[in-house]
């Protein structure tokens, strides 16, 4: 009680000799003071890569007067001598949400946004524009308060200053950097201004849009776009563009998580002109060299993860290879970063309480991170990344007298942070003076006796022990805890006394040093003790060890995921001999016939090949075809797969979001899947553009993209796009009618902004959406429309025809045997299901036959799968033709290689067997067709991205490499390291056509659940 | 007022077409004593018999052999030649909601998940469809039978076996409840989130309540209701408890008890449980069960596992691992039977065999797996599911091997002696627009 009225007196009183504000009244006489103080005797690092041995430090209220050695100190100084102690400049955190209250975000509805209102332009009043998560008008500086309790713990773990960042929406405006000074906000702010900040994250946002990362990404370009279009304009006055522009000669600084997401944010400010400072989460180690090639400086956080308890092995089995070795290799990230040469300031963001900061820096330093570099990225970059190195970030004459007093080298393990100085301002952490404690007493303790007392830890003392001698023998733990002069030690000795002893007193004489009080036992008094040092310590507690030094890291693997490997398998020249080879060219099937791959590419195909330098494999009695093609898929992307919150989104593009770590990959390879047409779902009319990959596991995003192909856009007709599942569809259209209108509409208008951007010198809104459905109407983008019934599939035939535009392709396509003679007649292909049927009303009269029918009356038929699973044996799928309708098996297999090639005009690079295509080939271990066939090895680009035998191999590596690490997790977590339990990784979201999701609402509820855990 | 009477009407009208198959009827009763000479007989139950003879007559199998040295008095039988093709017994679908459900998305089409976590009285029988579109689909790949089954609860209620051609429900059924089929509470794996909620997951995680806790409520239930249930039947009971009462079969032996399971501890727990109330369970899912092959063998437990055809669990998992599962049981010594999720989709049944031989075991062996094994956990072994003398005539006869759709090609089904339609909708509809384009 006492205490907390002592605590609230300290804190009026400081608040009023802080509160020199000149335009401040005061109530009473002014009591401004002199702050001159002189520290002597220091070891002062004045940065990074100065130290000044035995120096002087003068200060002069806020700011540092001087700093040297033998420097003669004025009259009228305090004097405070820190003879064997240190000054380090204060730490400087780039990226906190200090002082700002947290954002409410929206808990995901029953079906994602189809559990909400749809909400298509932004709901807040006054000028701003149409979409909420664009922000630029906010600012910090406005927002900001001071908060005592944060500022504390942030200044007792060595900060001075903070950057504060409103993390809410796709452009969040301006963050201010601000000291952690107690007292008036006007007094704390150090740049109103320090960046503008970007996330892919719509926040809390009302609006449905974006509600997939790919749309975020679209919303920001066309962000962009706009801002540039408004200051050329007059008709529209919006406060959000006019930020925009304002903050673009601002530092730039982009929240991204992972990697993954730098590259993406990377991509978007290239395209812009633009570089980003980008936060991230801790996991650039895993793809350094295209990190580093961004050039940009990062903000890293240190929350490495926390042991995994392994006792019990059935739920050791639930962590992955990935989880497991992010443990381990988490901690490598500063280090790594440093290697590289990557510019990179640290962050105590996402640590559970900002104490853990030294213990995880320490950690990050025994993986390599350099102590220069340590004290850099919490000093000098921040400082210079935020546009206030004129002000912290070092011990320099003019700067803000923000400093640290320490016991000892900041970095070494047991050093202790005495002072932190803020503006001039002192902030005791650990009293300076305090009698270290450390050694062993003689204690005396009523009703107990004569025992012994032991005190160690960290100077001056942070642990105890008590010790009973004698036929009663005991010896246990203690919590000790002091403030001051005041000592509590609690401690149980189980019997003479049963219960809880708690021993509160003080030190009553230095030398020797006495320490003495009250005795409570189970929290009644039970009289005095008194405890005399004896001698010094001689040996610990055993408690609060440091970890010993972990035993060697794995290696890092491509991708960082099951399956990946340190190495990916090498491009060569390989001859495959004596197989049964189905060309998919005139030639047909060829018996015991050669195939020679060379420089990624088909070499030669005959009987009897020479070998040359080649790798030869003896194919005997299996049979060799082109690697499948899948012309609708959805695996390897991230972030979601529909952007449904509009009828139209043609401005989306998968390429934007390829998730190259996607386990899905290997597993098709596994099937002989070679290539794969990465579509948009089907959530609305016009869906978003499409991307083509080939499955090169263990390469980055961007390396997967199958280059030079056309691009094309995803369409969709019938039962999604009318949100025939939603409860309470708000969302145009919601007939077949309305799907019709959406098209005529989106044509019309993209026509007319065609021939305005025509006519020169028209400041026309450059937009992306209207952007891709003018390629279409230009040939230069393609549609594959997802389909279902015929009168839908007539319709667009029509609307096609009346609007100009061509339709390369219906995907699904299940009523396709019924408008057969329609689509020939147009040209347009078929990409359908062998035989999926009555999982929904629209296809209750979808038949195996189909593709059968589609093929005979002449259309480039392809049976694909939109679904991870199924495009594990497309393979079979097309075997399926066979049973159904008797193709000839040579037509067959074309379904899954050489038409959707056609289809997706790429069979001049891949779906055969021909001289001078790409080296995408597939051993298989019988007929193709049969469901007695394995895909044993899998070639793209010549690369055995998949081989059985391999396979058996890394599957052994995983093993001896996971047993590795839970072993040396039992071990961290017997050595004292704290721990979290073995939880697995959620299982991945597979994406299929139908996937509606709110990415961003389900992102914010997870991070919401792991901050309240 | 308009736009009801429409909507009456599109629904009348897309309900006939859904359920309306009017020219395929269901075949009359064998009249005449049939052979079927020459084919490959592969028997279900591991053998093979090159170039044999099966012989039936009013629905029952008399005769079954090698055709090179048999002498049979042929004079009263109607002769099938079928050489070079092979006979397979009726393949049987396991736990489906076949003619529970027509159209997956539309809810008044679905009639596979009652309200309530216990369910035991509820028979998934009577709201057997005959009429169903799909049933001709499945036949014509040489699927006969089905385990029609309830879902949805802790304990869902009873299954029946049927056979797929039929007027009604009364004479499709083989076995009128041939098991009770539950769920063994599962602690959610992993926090929240994707695939943590759903029927599969365990449910969605509520908030206050720790999983842990709730899953051993949800066993302590289970115990008590059994424990109650078996004490119910012992005695005349005070007063009617239709759900006890619907549980007598389970105790009397009368019918067999399937409990999905899928992690190492849960399957133990449901083996052990099943066993304290002297019940030789069935494990449904058992994505674990290829870890505990010695404790499911040595308590006679068969495993119904989930189809090959499936993603594995786990992305560390052996890519091919849903492949091998099924040998990887099976060559242990464990009696597998395989399932597939769904009821359209049993057309793939064969197939899925078919990867099971694939991926480590012999055909004949993989073939067991959707014939006799199914038969035998399902209790209609006496009668069905492997083709003996005194069985059902009920198997079909395919050009190829059925377990591959390369060369599945099913030209004649008997179903208990009776010649079924093999033609369905899928096929009407085929030679519909074939014959409008003028194409094969």
């Amino acid at each position: 009680m006492m205490k907390k009225i002592l605590l609230a007196l300290v804190l009026v009183f400081s608040t009023t000799v802080l509160f020199a504000q000149q335009t401040f009244p005061v109530n009473g006489s002014f009591d401004i003071r002199p702050g001159l103080y002189a520290f002597t005797n220091a070891t002062i690092v004045v940065n990074a890569n100065q130290t000044i041995n035995n120096g002087v430090l003068l200060v002069k209220d806020k700011t540092i007067q001087s700093v040297g050695t033998g420097t003669s100190i004025p009259k009228g100084y305090v004097v405070i001598d820190l003879k064997g102690k240190y000054i380090y400049p204060s730490l400087i955190d780039a990226f906190t949400a200090y002082g700002i209250p947290e954002a409410q975000r929206n808990a995901p509805g029953g079906g994602g946004f189809f559990g909400r209102q749809s909400v298509f332009t932004s709901t807040k009043k006054g000028a701003y524009g149409w979409n909420e998560s664009i922000r630029p008008e906010t600012e910090v500086r406005t927002l900001f308060t001071i908060d005592s309790k944060k500022a504390d713990d942030l200044r007792k773990t060595g900060f001075g200053s903070v950057n504060v960042v409103n993390r809410d929406g796709i452009a969040r405006g301006t963050s201010a950097a601000v000291t952690l000074n107690d007292g008036k906000e006007n007094e704390v702010m150090l740049n109103d201004q320090t960046a503008a900040n970007y996330s892919f994250n719509r926040g809390t946002s009302s609006n449905d849009y974006p509600s997939s990362l790919m749309g975020s990404i679209a919303l920001l370009r066309q962000t962009y776009l706009d801002a540039t279009w408004y200051k050329g304009q007059k008709e529209e006055y919006n406060i959000s563009l006019d930020q925009f522009n304002k903050q673009q000669n601002l530092p730039q600084l982009f929240e991204a998580d992972g990697w993954a997401n730098i590259l993406r944010a990377d991509k978007v400010a290239k395209e812009f002109g633009k570089q980003y400072i980008i936060k991230s989460t801790g996991d650039e180690y895993q793809r350094i060299d295209a990190v580093k090639a961004t050039g940009s400086a990062l903000i890293i956080p240190i929350n490495f993860p926390k042991a995994f308890d392994v006792e019990d092995p059935n739920e050791a089995r639930n962590l992955s290879l990935a989880q497991l070795k992010h443990w381990e290799l988490a901690p490598t990230n500063p280090a790594v970063l440093e290697k590289a040469g990557v510019k990179f300031a640290l962050t105590t963001f996402g640590l559970e309480t900002p104490r853990d900061f030294w213990t995880n820096i320490q950690q990050a330093m025994t993986n390599g991170l350099t102590e220069k570099q340590a004290l850099m990225a919490v000093t000098e970059i921040p400082a210079s990344l935020l546009g206030i190195s004129d002000k912290v970030g070092s011990i320099e004459k003019g700067k803000l007298a923000n400093f640290l007093i320490t016991s000892d080298n900041l970095f070494k393990s047991g050093n202790v942070i005495f002072e932190n100085w803020v503006q001039g301002k002192r902030f005791v952490v650990n009293k300076m003076d305090v009698a270290d404690l450390r050694g062993t007493y003689s204690l005396n303790i009523d009703g107990i006796g004569n025992t012994l007392l032991k005190i160690a830890g960290t100077s001056p003392g942070t642990m105890a022990a008590i010790e009973r001698l004698g036929p009663d023998s005991a010896k246990t733990n203690a919590t000790f805890s002091r403030s001051g002069d005041w000592v509590t030690i609690s401690f149980n000795l189980k019997k003479n006394p049963v219960g809880d002893v708690r021993l509160n007193g003080y030190i009553s004489n230095n030398a020797p040093i006495t320490l003495g009080g009250d005795v409570l036992v189970n929290s009644a008094p039970a009289g005095y003790w008194k405890g005399t040092f004896k001698e010094a310590a001689k040996e610990m507690p055993k408690r609060e060890e440091q970890p010993k030094a972990p035993g060697a890291n794995g290696p890092l693997i491509y991708p960082f995921i099951a399956f990946g490997t340190p190495t990916l398998p090498a491009q060569e020249a390989v001859l495959l001999k004596n197989a049964t080879v189905w060309t998919n060219e005139k030639e047909g099937i060829l018996q015991n016939a050669d195939v020679l791959l060379e420089n990624g590419k088909i070499k030669a195909v005959g009987k009897g090949l020479s070998a040359g330098n080649a790798k030869v494999i003896d194919a005997t009695g299996k049979h060799i075809t082109a690697g499948l093609i899948d012309e609708h898929s959805h695996i390897a992307g991230s972030g979601g797969i529909n952007e449904g919150a509009q009828s139209v989104s043609a401005e989306v593009r998968i390429a934007d979001v390829i998730n190259s770590e996607d386990v899905n990959i290997y597993r098709q390879l596994a099937g002989g899947v070679t290539t794969s047409h990465i579509l948009h779902g089907s959530a609305n009319p016009i869906g978003g553009q499409t991307q083509l990959i080939k499955l090169r596991w263990g390469k980055l995003p961007e390396e997967l993209k199958f280059a030079g192909s056309d691009g094309f856009i995803k369409f969709a007709l019938g039962e999604n796009v009318k949100q025939s599942s939603a409860q309470n569809n708000q969302r145009f259209p919601m007939t077949r009618m309305g799907v019709e209108q959406t098209f005529v509409d989106e044509f019309t208008r993209a026509k007319e902004y065609e021939k305005a951007l025509a006519v020169k010198g028209n400041n026309v809104r450059r937009d992306l959406e209207l952007d891709a459905i003018v390629e279409i109407l230009n040939n230069k983008r393609f549609i594959t429309c997802h389909s279902y019934v015929q009168s839908e599939i007539n319709m667009l035939i029509h609307v096609a025809d009346s609007l100009g535009f061509k339709i390369n392709t219906f995907t699904h396509i299940l009523e396709g045997y019924k408008v057969a003679d329609k689509m020939k007649a147009h040209g347009i292909a078929g990409s359908t299901f062998s035989d999926w049927w009555a999982y929904k009303m629209e296809v209750q009269e979808a038949i195996p036959y189909n593709g059968k029918i589609m093929h005979n009356v002449g259309i480039t038929t392809a049976f694909n799968s939109d679904d991870a699973e199924m495009a594990r044996h497309l393979n079979q799928e097309a075997g399926k033709a066979v049973l159904y309708g008797g193709v000839p098996e040579e037509e067959a297999l074309k379904f899954v290689t050489l038409n959707p090639a056609r289809i997706l005009h790429i069979d001049n690079k891949v779906g055969s067997i021909k001289v001078g295509k790409d080296a995408d080939v597939v051993i298989w271990s019988a007929n193709p067709l049969s469901i007695y066939a394995k895909a044993e090895k899998t070639f793209v680009d010549g690369i055995a991205y998949w081989d059985i035998d391999r396979d058996a191999q890394v599957q052994n590596t995983m093993k001896t490499e996971k047993a590795r690490i839970i072993q040396k997790l039992a071990e961290s977590k017997n050595a004292g390291a704290r721990t979290q339990r073995a939880f697995g990784e959620r299982p991945p979201r597979l994406y299929a056509c139908e996937t509606e999701q709110d990415y961003w609402a389900e992102q914010n509820q997870m991070e919401g659940e792991h901050n309240h855990e | 007022m308009n736009k009801y009477i429409s909507t009456a009407i599109a629904l009348f009208a897309s309900a006939s077409l859904a359920f309306g198959q009017a020219n395929i009827s269901p075949a009359k009763p064998q009249s005449q004593k049939i052979v079927v000479m020459g084919a490959t007989i592969h028997t279900g139950d591991g053998k093979v018999i090159d170039n044999g003879y099966l012989m039936f007559d009013k629905g029952k199998i008399i005769g079954m052999g090698d055709a090179t040295v048999v002498k049979l008095a042929l004079t009263d039988a109607k002769v099938i030649t079928a050489n070079g093709k092979h006979i397979y017994p009726g393949f049987i679908a396991p736990i489906t909601n076949l003619g529970l459900a027509e159209i997956e998305s539309v809810k008044a089409t679905i009639d596979d998940d009652e309200l309530g976590e216990n369910n035991a009285h509820i028979r998934a029988l009577i709201a057997y469809n005959t009429d169903s579109k799909v049933q001709a689909t499945l036949r014509s790949n040489g699927v006969l039978m089905a385990q029609i089954t309830p879902k949805g609860g802790s304990i869902s209620g009873s299954s029946s076996v049927v056979q797929l051609d039929a007027w009604n429900w009364e004479d499709a059924v083989l076995k009128k409840e041939d098991a009770m089929h539950m769920t063994w509470p599962v602690t959610p794996r992993g926090r929240g989130g994707f695939g943590g909620g759903g029927r599969f997951g365990g449910g969605a995680t509520t908030a206050g309540v720790d999983p842990n806790e709730r899953t051993n409520a949800a066993i302590a239930e289970l115990n008590r209701f059994f424990a109650e249930a078996k004490a119910y039947h012992e005695a005349t009971p005070a007063v009617t408890n239709t759900r006890m009462a619907a549980m007598k079969g389970l105790f009397n032996g009368a019918e067999k008890l399937f409990i999905t399971a899928n992690g190492q501890k849960e399957i133990v727990a449901a083996v052990n449980f099943a066993k304290k109330f002297g019940i030789t369970p069935t494990i449904v899912g058992g994505d674990d069960a290829y870890l505990l092959t010695d404790f499911l063998k040595s308590n006679n437990v068969a495993v119904v596992v989930k189809q090959p055809h499936a993603l594995p669990n786990n992305a560390d998992d052996d890519v091919n691992m849903p492949y091998k599962n099924v040998a990887k049981l099976a060559n242990a010594g464990v009696t597998v039977v395989i399932s597939i999720d769904g009821f359209w989709q049993q057309r793939n049944l064969p197939f899925m065999a078919g990867t099971a031989s694939t991926w480590g075991m012999d055909k004949e062996e993989a073939l067991k797996t959707i014939t006799i094994n199914a038969a035998k956990v399902m209790g209609v072994d006496k009668t069905t599911g492997s083709l003996a003398i005194g069985k059902d005539a009920t198997f079909f006869i395919s050009a190829g091997d059925a377990l591959d759709m390369r060369t599945n090609k099913v030209e004649e089904a008997f179903i208990q002696g009776r010649s079924i339609n093999l033609d369905n909708l899928h096929k009407q509809l085929d030679k519909k627009f074939s014959d409008k384009y003028g194409i094969k």
